[in-house]
């Protein structure tokens, strides 16, 4: 047995079960007499429900059935910001294609969409919003409001005094996305007579946010529901949502008292009803002086948040968080921006991994490379005249957000030392003469994680994290269970966090049990996001560990007769005697009688909640560099090579780390280069099955080189970082600049991403883009 | 997505397959298409009779100038080398091209045919090889020329594709294939083939077109727009090269 603590790269224990197809979703529970449940959705973006007609003796419930029944509330405190009401199923009015209107039970899915089929909808249409600049300022899709505008926030510096030799501004527009995890949504449940307890399995990164939610729609008190979500395949932020679905069979397995209720999403509800992330505008200018030093930065940019605001992150999550995040990793003296979230006839928006730094890193990074061709300068010097140095460490940027440590500059010279920067140059030109668009690109951005009470106290949304809790408990055998609350599923805790337990208790990695995703067996928390289990949880079970082993070390003492022993790798130990803490737990449990009354008080069970030391958040950081090919006849992009310098401060575990790089990797070439949800102008979906909405394959992702940095967080356990969103964030940015790159000597650019052949297509097409003549003003006034 | 009730039988015999089919009945032989538009409800037959273990369906058998192949042979046999290749390895290239693995597990070389979907391979292949279709109504129909249009053939209600002919490319022929798709395993934007006689531009919204030279193409495929001629000349472009490189 080698080392298992912080650091080792231990292959994942959870991953046995995956590879061997032994997993337990939600769709593997069966129960007695357990009925199928279908959803009639709305056919049209906006109207009004007139009337809904079953055929006779069908099981049909519509809003008017649910008695009592409160609607989805996501409110923020945010200055201005306008509440949403979203009903379970449709209260008169429906505002997207594929929002519930009706709820069918049935035997089988198939009968109760023959049920389905066979209900008349009479519906009034209105005409629909469907894009976020043409319709900010109305008709409002919402009753009572003056215009659609969920949010608009505002950081404004002056910058009337800014001269500045280069200005260059860009608009730049990133899809609607669809997160399509490998595994949908799905919900099991029923009344547990016993209990009198709503118990609902559902695949959710948030079971406690999710059961609070519940409790609070369906008006009944906590302890009358249990959320359980067992292995979840995949996340993202789609499963951070209290669904209309999980609301409305929460109200009718209560009411039916027992009877087993079933609903699992198919891939066209995900696509085409479900929420949607990531769809921004970007009205961006960079003022630099002529070596590239950013002198300010002016923005106004739009989100398109959907007809509702999603329990529990809100509408106002990517729009406040464009405001704070725009400035990236750099030094920005001055700094304007203004957002406007705006409420379409499209579903709800969700942070999907990345949340809006993906779309920040785009916006920025690909101006700062227009910066540099303005100027005549290398992106990479540009870059690096402007990124905060180590000694400027910890760094408060223009929007007071602390960078914790790092060498930023460090991490893009090894990028570009990776790529062969200064060989680069003379491969291209001889590219060029056999008619090959070859292009290098770069982009650097940090990460947020793990940031709690005060940062989310401020956004006032209906979550705030406080310390993280874990629960530990020694069994008589000497094996150790860990509940936590926040969920695993595929970030690889069962692992992780065994080790983290591991370093402080010596108890075999293969000794801890991990106990997670159930409300009725582990600690309140706010779920899995924000990239914040490696230190939040991890901080939470070494705190745990720690009491533990406090409580141990007496114990231990006393069993040797040594008031001097010391606890060490897993025993205390005092010269050559040692009791171990499979002893300990053993004489604890089932032989008392050795202890003092003090000790068999104790427990060898605790709960302890961690908060970092400051909780303003972790910065890891990354340089992500690219080279591609664009093949000028058909617009394709090829990736021919791909390198990562990451710094994640202290590795749980490198294997880990690796893997939630390259799996939020392969998700930002999908951003880069294939998935968009388009909507037509009646505000259809207009990708409902995979054949239209476009995923990288295997074959679509290069083999990624990953360089780490390991610069420890001063405000962590361990000095750990997250990083669980940072491969999401840089692709679109590096693989745009790295098009640009290739067709930089035709004058050429992509603005929009997905970048797509068509849209690479009418780039090369498009009129030559002339470096300072086309730099534009700075953007001023409010109006879109 | 689930599908309407339908009846499931498997036929036995071409006499009662023909009678199911002829009564309405939709065949099914790998599902690849037909099931996630059962699944979609996008078609709602009332009854689906399995044909993939009819006599004759499966196997190949060989000629000096021929290879005959059971209508129901997958297209992951095809790659695998399972059953012989006459094209000096053009079929077996074209083959480990179609979609996913686990799709030509079970998609086969007549349903690709049969169902006529402008974007799948095996239409613009077999009609660039002169290929012949043996029907279970005893007809021999020129794979070129039996795409009327978008899934639209020359087969009659009830008739199915029992065997493929395909012609012996000679010894040391050599050919090119051009497929321009989004992604590896995606529906074709544009399929070019050229073969030591033949160039044939397909996987556009209509039949498989052969040509004579690629500059044809505005005149031959006139239902498409620019961009769509565009791509196509690209393909049969890019193929024409790789048979001459």
């Amino acid at each position: 047995m080698g080392k298992q603590g912080v650091g080792a790269a231990l292959p994942r224990r959870e991953d046995d079960r995956f590879l061997r197809g032994r997993g337990r979703y939600v769709a593997d529970i069966a129960m007695a007499g357990m009925r199928e449940v279908a959803f009639l959705r709305s056919p049209v973006a906006h109207g009004i429900v007139r009337g809904v007609r079953a055929p006779q003796g069908s099981m049909v419930f519509t809003m008017a059935d649910l008695d009592g029944v409160q609607p989805i509330r996501a409110p923020s405190a945010l200055p201005g910001f306008r509440r949403t009401d979203q009903w379970p199923l449709a209260n008169g009015r429906v505002r997207q294609v594929g929002e519930p209107i009706a709820m069918i039970v049935a035997a089988t899915r198939a009968e109760a969409e023959d049920i389905l089929d066979a209900i008349t909808l009479d519906i009034e249409e209105l005409p629909p919003a469907t894009d976020m600049l043409a319709h900010r300022a109305g008709p409002p899709i919402h009753e009572g409001w003056a215009d659609n505008v969920v949010l608009h926030s505002l950081v404004e510096d002056d910058l009337s005094a800014v001269q500045a030799p280069i200005v260059v501004r860009r608009r730049l527009r990133t899809a609607r996305q669809h997160m399509a995890p490998l595994e949908g949504r799905g919900v099991v449940a029923r009344w547990d007579t016993r209990l009198a307890q709503l118990e609902m399995h559902t695949s959710s990164q948030m079971v406690h946010v999710t059961k609070t939610g519940l409790a609070e729609c369906l008006g009944l008190p906590e302890s009358a529901v249990r959320i359980i979500s067992p292995d979840v395949g995949g996340g993202f932020g789609y499963k951070g949502i209290l669904l209309q679905e999980e609301v409305a069979i929460g109200w009718l397995a209560r009411r039916l008292g027992g009877t087993p209720l079933r609903w699992i999403e198919d891939r066209r509800e995900g696509l085409s009803a479900q929420a949607n992330c990531r769809e921004h505008h970007y009205d961006i200018t960079v003022h630099a002086d002529h070596d590239g030093t950013i002198l300010a930065l002016d923005c106004e940019a739009h989100v398109d948040v959907g007809a509702y605001s999603a329990y529990p992150f809100s509408a106002c999550l990517e729009g406040a968080q464009i405001g704070s995040i725009l400035p990236g990793p750099y030094v920005v003296p001055r700094y304007r921006c203004r957002t406007w979230s705006v409420a379409t006839n499209k579903p709800p928006i969700l942070p999907y991994r990345g949340v809006a730094r993906t779309g920040v890193c785009y916006a920025l990074e690909t101006t700062l490379d227009a910066v540099a061709r303005a100027g005549g300068l290398d992106p990479i010097a540009v870059r690096l005249r402007n990124l905060p140095g180590p000694a400027d460490m910890p760094y408060t940027n223009v929007t007071k957000k602390i960078f914790d440590s790092g060498d930023y500059p460090e991490a893009l010279r090894r990028a570009a030392e990776a790529m062969d920067r200064e060989g680069f140059a003379a491969r291209q030109r001889a590219a060029r003469d056999e008619g090959r668009l070859l292009g290098q690109g770069f982009a650097i951005f940090c990460e947020q994680g793990a940031h709690g009470t005060s940062v989310y106290h401020g956004w006032g949304i209906p979550f705030v994290p406080g310390a993280e809790p874990c629960q530990a408990r020694l069994t008589p055998d000497g094996g150790l269970e860990l509940r936590v609350g926040v969920h695993s599923h595929g970030q690889g805790m069962e692992t992780t966090l065994a080790q983290v337990a591991h370093e402080i208790l010596g108890v075999p990695v293969e000794r801890v049990q991990l106990i997670h995703g159930d409300t009725a067996l582990t600690p309140y928390s706010t779920g899995t996001w924000g990239s914040r289990c490696a230190v939040m949880a991890g901080g939470a079970v070494a705190e745990a560990c720690t009491e533990l082993r406090n409580r141990l070390l007496p114990i231990g003492q006393h069993l040797l007769q040594a008031p001097d022993a010391v606890f060490e790798d897993g025993a205390v130990r005092a010269g050559n005697a040692s009791v171990t803490v499979a002893e300990m737990a053993r004489t604890f449990h089932r032989a008392p009688q050795n202890l003092t009354e003090a000790m068999q008080a104790r427990g060898l069970e605790c709960t302890a909640g961690h908060k970092t030391v400051r909780d303003t958040g972790t910065f890891s950081y990354a340089a992500h560099a690219v080279e591609i090919e664009v093949d000028p006849a058909t617009g394709h992009v090829d990736l021919l090579r791909y390198v990562i310098v990451e710094d994640g401060g202290v590795l749980l575990n490198p294997l880990v780390a690796d893997g939630q790089v390259l799996g939020g990797t392969a998700q930002g070439i999908g951003t880069a280069l294939f998935e968009e949800m388009p909507y037509d102008a009646a505000g259809q979906p207009l990708a409902s099955t995979f054949a239209d909405y476009m995923l990288p394959g295997a074959s679509d992702v290069p083999d990624i080189e990953i360089l780490h940095m390991e610069t420890p967080s001063p405000i962590s356990r361990f000095g750990q970082k997250g990083i669980g969103e940072s491969g999401a964030i840089g692709p679109p940015a590096a693989i745009v600049n790295a098009i640009n790159d290739a067709i930089a000597h035709l004058g050429r650019e992509v603005t929009d991403i997905p970048a797509t052949p068509e849209r690479v297509l009418a780039a090369l097409a498009a009129p030559a883009i002339h470096g300072p003549a086309d730099t534009g003003r700075p953007n001023r006034g409010g109006a879109a | 997505m689930k599908p309407v009730a339908f009846e499931h039988s498997t036929a036995t015999t071409l006499d009662e397959a023909r009678a199911l089919l002829t009564a309405g009945a939709k065949p099914l032989a790998g599902g690849q298409s037909l099931g996630p538009m059962l699944n979609l409800r996008l078609v709602r037959p009332e009854h689906v009779v399995d044909i993939k273990r009819l006599p004759g369906l499966r196997g190949f058998t060989e000629s000096e100038t021929h290879l005959t192949l059971g209508a129901a042979t997958t297209h992951a046999e095809i790659e695998d080398g399972r059953v012989p290749d006459v094209t000096n390895g053009l079929m077996r290239h074209v083959a480990q091209g179609i979609a996913y693995r686990a799709v030509r597990n079970r998609g086969t070389l007549g349903g690709s045919l049969a169902h006529a979907d402008p974007a799948a391979d095996w239409p613009s292949v077999m009609a660039a090889l002169g290929a012949t279709l043996l029907t279970s109504g005893g007809r021999r129909l020129p794979a070129d020329g039996f795409v009327r249009a978008p899934f639209t053939t020359l087969l009659e209600d009830g008739e199915i594709i029992t065997a493929v002919e395909i012609p012996r490319l000679p010894p040391g022929a050599r050919w090119g294939y051009c497929k321009i798709n989004r992604k590896i395993g995606e529906f074709a934007k544009a399929i070019g083939i050229a073969t030591p006689t033949r160039l044939l531009a397909g996987a556009v919204e209509g039949p498989p077109t052969l040509l004579d030279r690629v500059e044809d193409i505005p005149a031959r495929l006139p239902w498409l727009d620019a961009a769509a001629q565009r791509l196509a000349a690209i393909a049969v472009t890019r193929a024409q090269a790789m048979r001459d490189s």
